[in-house]
C-alpha cells in the first residue's frame, strides 16, 4: 500500500518536472504561445471582414459571421497547439535528450506522455480564453458558466485526441522535417473541411460529407452551441447529411473518438517506451 | 567479489555485429576500463548495461539482479553518462539538475544540498545559473556528469567522458573519479584514450569486433608481453614490403619474439626482445648482410598501445582510421533513435 502511495508521489513528481520544464521553454521562447494567439486574431478579423455582408440566413442561430467564426476559431487554436506537441518530443528523440528520461528509474513512462497533454491543455485553454475574451470585446458575446463548461470540456477532449495522434507521430516519423511536412499537410485541410468557417449547407454535397465525419466539426458544434443565449445539450447542432446531431451526439462522438485513439497509441508508446 | 557480471552478449544492428559472446565480469569498488577503436562496441555495451537497449542474447547481473528482467530496479542503482551530451538549451544547468533530481525522486530537502554539492565539487558556481546553450563543451560534460552523480549511484557508467575536453575540465573529471573510486563507486569507463584509461582503470578490457580480446589490469597487461620493448627503423619512411623483409630477418634471431609491422609508426616494427640475451650485435650483422641499416632504435617501457597492437596486430590508432572509414554515423544515429 505504502509502495502504491509511492508510486503515485513519484509519478506526480516526475510528470511535475517534465511539464514544468515545457513551461519554462516556454516562457524563455513564448514566440508559439503569440503566435498561437495572433493568428486566430487575424483571421478574425480578415474573415470576420471578409463575409460580413454575407445574408443573414447563410448563417444558423448566429447574427454576425463574428459569431459564427469564433468557435471554428478557439478550436483551430486547440488543434493547432495538439498537432505541434508532438515536435518538442522529436526533438528530445532526434538530440539524444529522451535516452535521459529513459535511463531515469521513472514510476511511470506515462508521465512523459502525461506532461506533454498538461501542457497543450493548459496553453490551449490560455489562448482560448484570450481569443474569447477578445471576441468578446468585438461585440461576438461571451460564453455563460455552462457555456464555459462546454467549450472548456470539448476543448480537453479533442487536445486529448489530437495530441495523442501527434506523440504517436513522433515516435514513427523518422525526423522533425518529416513531422513539420505532415503538420502543413493536415493542419488547414482538416480546416477547411470542417464547420469552423462555413456551415454545412452552404458546401457541395461531398465537403458537407467529409466536413459531418471531421472530428473538428463534433468539437465546433458543441462550442458554437455554447455561445447561444439558451445552452441545450439536447438541441440539434448540427444538419449532417447523415442526420441531425445534438450537442450531446457531438460531444460523445469526439469522447469515444478520444478513447479509440489512446486505445490504439497505448501498444506503440509501450514499444517505444519500455 | 563479482559485482557485475556480464555472460554471452550478443547484440547486431541490421547489418553489423556489434557485440559478438561478449563476456565480462566486473569486482565491486572497481574502475572497470573498456578500451577499444570507434565502433568495436564499446557504447552499445554500455547503452545495454544503462538499459538503454537490449541485447540479442546473453545475460547481465548487476548486484544478482537481472538487468534485463528488473530493469527500472537497475535504473535506480546506475548513473549514466552518454558519449553524445544532450543538454536542454533553454534549462540552466541548475535547472536541468534540479529536473534529473525529480526524475529520480530525490527529496526536496535533500535534492538542493546535493545540488550544491555537485555544483562546488565540479567547479560548476560561476556559470550553473546562465542557459545550457551557452557552455563550452567542458562545461556541458560537467553538468552532464553531475547529472548522473545526483541520486549517487551504485555503479557510474561514462562513455568517452573526456573526448574533446579542454585540460582543465578533463582533470577535473579526472580527479573526480579517482575520489569516487575511493569512496568505494563501481564505475565503468569506456574510452579511446591509452592515458586515460592506464592512470584509472583498475582492471582493462580491451574490446574489437565486438569481442574482449584481453582483460586484467593495466599493469598485468603490460607484464604480461614481457622483455623489453624495441622499435626498430631502418628507414625513416619504409614499406610494407621492406618491413616484411626486416621481420624475416628477425625472426631467424634468437631473444626477439611477438614482432609486429606498425604501419602507424612508417612500418616501423615493434617487438619484444628478452633480457638475457645479447640480440643487438646479431641484428647488426644481419641487417647488413641484407644491406639494411638501422635508422632508429628505441626501447620503451610496454604501453597499453603495445598491448592492443600485440593483440589485434594493429595499433589503435590504425584500427580507428579504419573503423571511421567503415561507419555510416547517420544510419547509427537513426539506429540509436528510440
Amino acid at each position: 500500500m505504502e509502495l502504491k502511495q509511492d508510486n503515485l508521489s513519484f509519478l506526480f513528481q516526475e510528470t511535475y518536472a517534465l511539464t514544468k520544464r515545457l513551461f519554462i521553454q516556454l516562457k524563455r521562447r513564448p514566440s508559439t504561445l503569440f503566435a498561437g494567439i495572433l493568428q486566430p486574431i487575424i483571421w478574425l478579423f480578415l474573415f470576420g471582414a471578409l463575409f460580413s455582408n454575407a445574408p443573414k440566413d447563410f448563417l444558423p442561430g448566429v447574427d454576425s459571421y463574428g459569431n459564427f467564426l469564433g468557435a471554428g476559431l478557439i478550436v483551430f487554436t486547440a488543434f493547432s497547439g495538439a498537432l505541434n506537441s508532438g515536435l518538442p518530443l522529436m526533438f528530445d528523440r532526434e538530440f539524444g535528450f529522451l535516452n535521459r528520461l529513459l535511463v531515469a528509474p521513472l514510476s511511470s513512462r506515462l508521465s512523459i506522455v502525461l506532461s506533454s497533454f498538461l501542457y497543450i491543455t493548459i496553453l490551449s485553454f490560455v489562448q482560448s480564453t484570450v481569443i474569447m475574451l477578445i471576441s468578446f470585446f468585438l461585440g461576438y458575446g461571451f460564453p455563460e458558466f455552462f457555456g464555459l463548461g462546454i467549450v472548456f470540456s470539448t476543448l480537453i477532449l479533442l487536445v486529448l485526441f489530437v495530441t495523442s495522434i501527434s506523440l504517436c507521430l513522433a515516435f514513427i516519423l523518422p525526423g522533425h522535417i518529416e513531422l513539420i511536412a505532415l503538420i502543413f499537410v493536415i493542419n488547414l485541410p482538416l480546416l477547411f473541411a470542417s464547420t469552423a468557417l462555413a456551415p454545412i449547407s452552404f458546401m457541395p454535397h461531398w465537403l458537407g460529407w467529409i466536413a459531418s465525419i471531421n472530428p473538428l466539426t463534433f468539437a465546433i458544434e458543441p462550442i458554437r452551441t455554447a455561445y447561444s443565449s439558451q445552452v441545450n445539450l439536447d438541441l440539434v447542432a448540427l444538419n449532417a447529411p447523415y442526420g441531425d446531431l445534438t450537442c450531446r451526439n457531438c460531444i460523445s462522438l469526439l469522447f469515444v473518438l478520444t478513447i479509440i485513439s489512446l486505445l490504439i497509441i497505448r501498444p506503440l508508446l509501450n514499444k517505444k517506451l519500455n | 567479489m563479482t559485482y557485475i557480471q556480464i555472460k554471452n552478449l550478443s547484440k547486431s544492428y541490421t547489418d553489423v555485429k556489434a557485440l559478438n559472446k561478449l563476456d565480462i565480469n566486473i569486482q565491486k569498488g572497481h574502475l572497470f576500463g573498456i578500451l577499444g577503436p570507434n565502433g568495436a562496441g564499446k557504447s552499445t555495451l554500455l547503452k545495454i548495461l544503462s538499459t538503454l537497449i537490449a541485447p540479442d542474447d546473453g545475460e547481465i547481473y548487476l548486484d544478482d539482479i537481472d538487468l534485463i528482467k528488473e530493469s527500472r530496479e537497475i535504473r535506480k542503482l546506475i548513473g549514466y553518462v552518454a558519449q553524445e551530451i544532450a543538454l536542454d538549451k533553454i534549462l540552466t544547468g541548475r535547472e536541468l539538475l534540479d529536473f534529473q533530481a525529480d526524475l529520480y525522486h530525490i527529496k526536496k530537502s535533500k535534492k538542493i544540498e546535493r545540488i550544491d554539492f555537485l555544483i562546488k565539487q565540479l567547479e560548476m558556481e560561476s556559470w550553473i545559473d546562465k542557459q545550457c546553450g551557452t557552455y563550452s563543451g567542458g562545461m556541458k560534460r560537467r553538468i552532464d556528469l553531475a547529472s548522473g552523480l545526483l541520486h549517487i549511484p551504485k555503479v557510474l557508467i561514462l562513455d568517452e567522458p573526456t573526448v574533446g575536453l579542454d585540460i582543465e575540465s578533463r582533470n577535473i573529471i579526472w580527479e573526480l573519479l579517482e575520489s569516487l573510486k575511493s569512496d568505494g563507486m563501481t564505475i565503468i569507463l569506456s574510452s579511446h584514450y591509452l592515458d586515460e584509461i592506464d592512470k584509472l582503470s583498475d582492471v582493462v578490457a580491451i574490446i574489437d569486433g565486438g569481442k574482449v580480446i584481453d582483460q586484467g589490469s593495466p599493469s598485468f597487461l603490460k607484464s604480461k608481453l614481457g622483455g623489453e620493448r624495441i622499435s626498430l627503423k631502418v628507414r625513416e619512411f619504409s614499406n610494407f614490403k621492406e618491413s616484411e623483409k626486416v621481420k624475416e630477418i628477425l625472426l631467424n634471431i634468437d631473444g626477439i619474439s611477438q614482432i609486429v609491422v606498425n604501419k602507424s609508426q612508417g612500418y616501423s616494427l615493434n617487438f619484444v626482445a628478452d633480457k638475457n640475451i645479447d640480440f643487438l650485435s646479431k641484428l647488426k650483422v644481419e641487417l647488413a648482410f641484407c644491406k639494411f641499416e638501422i635508422f632508429s632504435l628505441t626501447q620503451s617501457q610496454a604501453s597499453l598501445d603495445d598491448v592492443y597492437l600485440q593483440a589485434t596486430g594493429k595499433t589503435l590508432q590504425d584500427a580507428e582510421i579504419f573503423m571511421t572509414g567503415k561507419r555510416d554515423l547517420k544510419k547509427e544515429s537513426k539506429q540509436s533513435m528510440r
